[in-house]
């Protein structure tokens, strides 16, 4: 038995596993299907982590090993190549591996730290034929550092989100020839940072509101054929142009993995894909939390550590029984700003929103409002849907509100 | 010398092996492709026709409604899932009555029991989400859905255990006569047999011109899916056809075996008997029909798209036949032919017999197989036991569909053997998920070499060239 079981053992777990133990919570269990610790980070080998929480850039690897190290000194239990199948309302927890068979577990409190998966070629109805060399971005990039094989030789890149803009350079540094990243939106999904490490230090072509709209080749990929879009993002006739390849690469979206989530009846939130939940990572099932790119897509593993945390302490207060007030303040959106995390405020206490745009705006400012009154106005040159912002609001500006609403609005110049 | 060799690994020619291994003879089936059921088989509606659509006295009337029949039995033996769902046919205004009255007229003629007639409430109180300008429907009761790669894979699996041969990578190039039978040559091996049965699909033209027979011509006709994600599967229980009309038969949505849902096929005449690809005006056309047969498909749950070619035959019907002494065609099978597999089977048997093939009942022969998804279906107490014996049945590799480690090696080593990605897919499952094999492709490429005692870079997605990686890391620059 365990009083808490996190299912996932990448950052989030582990974060969130090492806050709840220094809370107090000694019985916990981490499952993780995978056969280390560590999550996505295993294959990230790049630097670029732990800048805000460590002061230092380190690779993915060195950065899961912070937690793993302090999970191992804490004696905190985990269970490897452990794969959850699914989870009931009542927080019964049904796994399998091959030492335990299948079995079942009832905590106090669960985390739910998944992750995400990426978006596969089906959901985009690319038409032509079906050959070997059509790989997510993610899926690259774990042949390439884990299991040390390459996937292809010339290559074109379908959608330029982070994993896909890092592989550009790996697979360059590799000796392959990438021969452009075709984005459908006018923007880049990516951080700024990245478009100009991975891609212009190195030549490689960003064509944005471009598409692959025919994939060739028999047996394995020849070529696809691109085109510019229109801002319906079709395909305009007369734009279309070959390029000769042996590999598509996509990096088209990444979905939380929220099956486990749904069958346990959590709400999902429509538009991150993820639980619905306050400022202590709650669900709307009492006593599960969420965290991480489960709860929301990040792009920065520190903000994910900084979640989880928040998750380790409110489980850890959860199973020893503290209640504090409960107010209940919804957060809305309106559009421009496409969602936020927590959705819904429960607690008078001090809390940072976090969320995202629809779109690249300039010279804006994020305003917060409860009803007609202006909390809060924070001023930004620019904001894009690639980059998460956040917002701290004091347990002041909470005191007798009952509606917050976010609002992306223009600054006059 | 073999009794008997079969061209093509597809349902056809499986069902044909299964049929003939229950006698005292040598069997071999050969196939062009580096695995079985990779032709038609793969890519279709997977419908098991109730048998109201084919005109009466033909021979697909006749073959589909026997066929429809035997198929729970099939599947029943040969370990195969097969789901009595039912089919609707819809109409939407007076034209389409008429028709389907037709449809049902000619039903009960070819022999198909349990057709009715339903009006507006009738068909809304079965398929609530079909859609509101539906009127009427013409409703078989004995339609059914399997799953063809699955049950081809069986069959010739059952055939296998029972002693006949499959020989891949197989392309048969030339037919001689040689003493007491033929000769039938690929590019660089050959193999003997007194019968030659040519179950080839769309080549079966080009077959039967080997040894002369020049009577009819195949022509592909392709057939564009949608497949959505499981989580729509449940969007409708029967398979619901719209009224044909000059149009042909347009889209039909369905649910799969597997739970599923699945839309297409469009219906466009092709010249290359080669080009599987999907075309934009395709998707554009399954996705405004089936929208209008149904009230709301949620096509953003897609999850992958492909294509079949239909062989048409130029006579309108099945082409089975014997033109030259032991030389059998079994051609031109387009819809309904998966339906029909079990019954064209046992026309085959007869006509090789006619032709003085001696038939002896074989007394071991097994029609019985282990199913294919046994662990997926047992308890978590049976499954317990068999982790306690193998820890590899713990060990899920694909996530999305829950695949163990355990089932997939069961695969690679039970009859007929895959050897590349595909042939462990439509057996296992696995890469068939949402991810479409993102997450667990390395681990079975591993898994595959290993088992195959080759490296990694031998190993394909489908044979030929469809290498899956290109080499190591760094070796290249
Ligand atoms: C009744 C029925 C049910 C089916 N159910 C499913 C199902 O549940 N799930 C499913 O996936 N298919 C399903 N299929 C389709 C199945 O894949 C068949 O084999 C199909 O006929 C495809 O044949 P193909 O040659 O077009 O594609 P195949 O070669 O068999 O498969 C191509 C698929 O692989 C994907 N793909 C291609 N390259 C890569 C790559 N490098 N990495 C990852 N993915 C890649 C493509 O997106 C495409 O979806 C079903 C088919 C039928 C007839
Ligand atoms: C779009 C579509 C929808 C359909 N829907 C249904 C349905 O819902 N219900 C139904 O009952 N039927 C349906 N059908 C029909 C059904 O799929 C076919 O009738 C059936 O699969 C045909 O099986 P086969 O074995 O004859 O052909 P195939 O599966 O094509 O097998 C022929 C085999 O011969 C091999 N071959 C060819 N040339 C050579 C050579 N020279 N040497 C060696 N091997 C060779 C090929 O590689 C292939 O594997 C549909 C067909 C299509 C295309």
């Amino acid at each position: 038995m365990a009083d808490l079981v996190i299912i996932g053992g990448g950052p989030a777990g582990m974060s969130a596993a090492i806050a709840a133990y220094k809370k107090g919570v000694r019985d916990i269990l981490i499952l993780e299907r995978d056969g280390a610790l560590g999550g996505i980070l295993q294959q990230c080998i790049h630097n670029g982590f732990g800048l805000h929480k460590f002061g230092q850039e380190l690779t993915g690897p060195e950065y899961a090993l912070q937690y793993e190290n302090q999970i191992k000194e804490l004696g905190i239990r985990y269970k490897l190549n452990t794969m959850v199948l699914s989870i009931t309302k009542d927080k019964v927890i049904t796994a399998t591996n091959g030492e335990d068979g299948i079995f079942k577990l009832r905590p106090k409190a669960i985390i739910l730290a998944m992750g995400c998966r990426e978006r596969s070629k089906g959901a985009l109805n690319i038409g032509g034929t079906r050959p070997a060399g059509i790989y997510s971005a993610g899926t690259a990039q774990k042949l390439v550092n884990m299991e040390g094989y390459m996937p292809g030789k010339e290559v074109v890149i379908l959608g330029s989100g982070d994993i896909g803009l890092i592989m550009a350079r790996r697979m360059t540094l590799e000796g392959a020839k990438v021969k452009a990243v075709c984005e459908l939106m006018p923007y880049s999904g990516g951080l700024a940072r990245n478009i100009e490490q991975c891609l212009c230090d190195f030549d490689i072509p960003l064509k944005l509101s471009h598409t692959v709209v025919e994939i060739h080749g028999k047996e394995r990929v020849s070529g696809v054929t691109i085109a510019k879009v229109d801002e319906n993002k079709k395909p305009i006739i007369g734009t279309e142009e070959y390029i000769a390849c042996d590999t598509l690469l996509l990096s088209v979206g990444l979905i939380p993995e929220n099956e486990l989530s749904i069958g346990a009846s959590v709400s999902i939130d429509k538009i991150t894909g993820g639980a619905a939940v306050d400022q202590d990572r709650q669900t709307d099932c009492a006593g599960i939390f969420a965290c991480g790119n489960v709860l929301h897509v990040h792009d920065l593993v520190d903000f994910v550590s900084d979640e989880a945390e928040i998750a380790g302490q409110s489980a850890a207060d959860y199973i020893s029984g503290i209640k504090e007030e409960n107010i209940h303040i919804n957060v809305e959106t309106d559009g421009k700003i496409r969602y936020t995390v927590p959705q819904k405020i429960t607690k008078k206490k001090d809390v940072t929103v976090y969320f995202r745009v629809a779109d690249v705006y300039r010279n804006v400012k994020i305003c917060v409002y409860d009803g007609d009154t202006l909390l809060l106005a924070k001023k930004k040159v620019k904001v894009a849907p690639g980059e998460m912002e956040s917002i701290k609001l004091s347990e002041d500006m909470l005191a007798n509100c009952r509606k917050l609403q976010f609002k992306l609005e223009e600054v006059n110049a | 010398m073999y009794d008997v060799a079969i061209i093509g690994a597809g349902v056809v020619g499986g069902m044909i092996a299964r049929t003939l291994a229950a006698y005292e003879l040598k069997i071999c089936i050969l196939e062009k492709e580096n695995d079985v059921a990779e032709g038609a088989t793969k890519a279709n509606s997977a419908i098991v026709h109730a048998g109201f659509d084919a005109k009466p006295g033909s021979l697909k009337a006749k073959l589909n409604v026997q066929g429809a029949k035997m198929m729970p039995k099939v599947c029943e033996e040969l370990g195969v899932k097969y789901k009595n769902n039912g089919s609707l046919v819809i109409g939407f205004h007076d034209e389409d009555k008429r028709t389907i009255e037709n449809l049902l007229e000619r039903g009960i003629q070819n022999g198909v029991d349990g057709l009715e007639i339903l009006d507006k409430d009738e068909l809304k109180a079965i398929e609530p989400n079909i859609s509101d300008n539906a009127t009427a429907a013409l409703y078989a009761k004995t339609g059914a859905i399997v799953c063809p790669y699955e049950l081809t894979v069986a069959a010739i699996g059952n055939a296998m255990d029972n002693g006949a041969d499959l020989r891949t990578g197989f392309k048969v190039c030339s037919i001689k006569a040689a003493d007491a039978g033929y000769e039938i040559c690929s590019e660089n091996d050959s193999i003997k047999a007194r019968f030659v049965v040519n179950a080839a699909g769309l080549y079966a033209d080009e077959i039967a011109e080997m040894v002369g027979d020049t009577s009819f011509k195949i022509t592909p006709r392709r057939g564009e899916y949608i497949l959505l994600d499981k989580e729509c599967g449940g969007l409708v229980s029967n398979t619901v056809f719209r009224t044909p009309s000059k149009m042909g038969k347009g889209i039909l949505v369905t649910p799969t075996v597997d739970g599923n849902l699945l839309t297409g096929p469009t219906s466009v005449d092709m010249d290359d008997k080669e080009d599987k690809s999907t075309t934009a005006e395709g998707f554009a056309r399954i996705i405004k029909e089936a929208c209008e047969n149904l009230n709301c498909i949620p096509f953003h749950k897609t999850i992958t798209s492909f294509c079949g070619l239909r062989a048409v035959g130029s006579t309108g019907d099945f082409i089975i036949h014997s033109p030259r002494s032991g030389f059998i065609n079994a051609a031109g099978i387009e819809s309904p032919g998966l339906t029909s597999s079990p019954a064209i089977g046992l026309m085959v048997r007869d006509l090789l017999m006619e032709g003085g093939l001696v038939l002896r009942e074989k007394g071991n022969f097994n029609p019985i197989r282990k199913p294919m998804h046994a662990f997926r279906e047992a308890s978590d107490e049976e499954k317990n036991t068999i982790i306690k014996k193998d820890a590899a049945y713990g060990r899920i590799l694909c996530r999305c569909e829950g695949v163990t480690e355990g089932e997939i090696l069961e695969a690679i080593r039970t009859n007929p053997r895959p050897s590349d990605l595909d042939g462990v897919k439509r057996r296992t499952r696995a890469q068939m998920g949402r991810c479409q094999g993102g997450f667990c492709m390395p681990l079975i490429m591993k898994l595959l070499a290993r088992e195959m005692g080759v490296p990694c870079e031998k190993i394909t997605k489908r044979g030929g060239n469809s290498f899956l990686i290109t080499g190591k890391t760094k070796e290249e620059i």
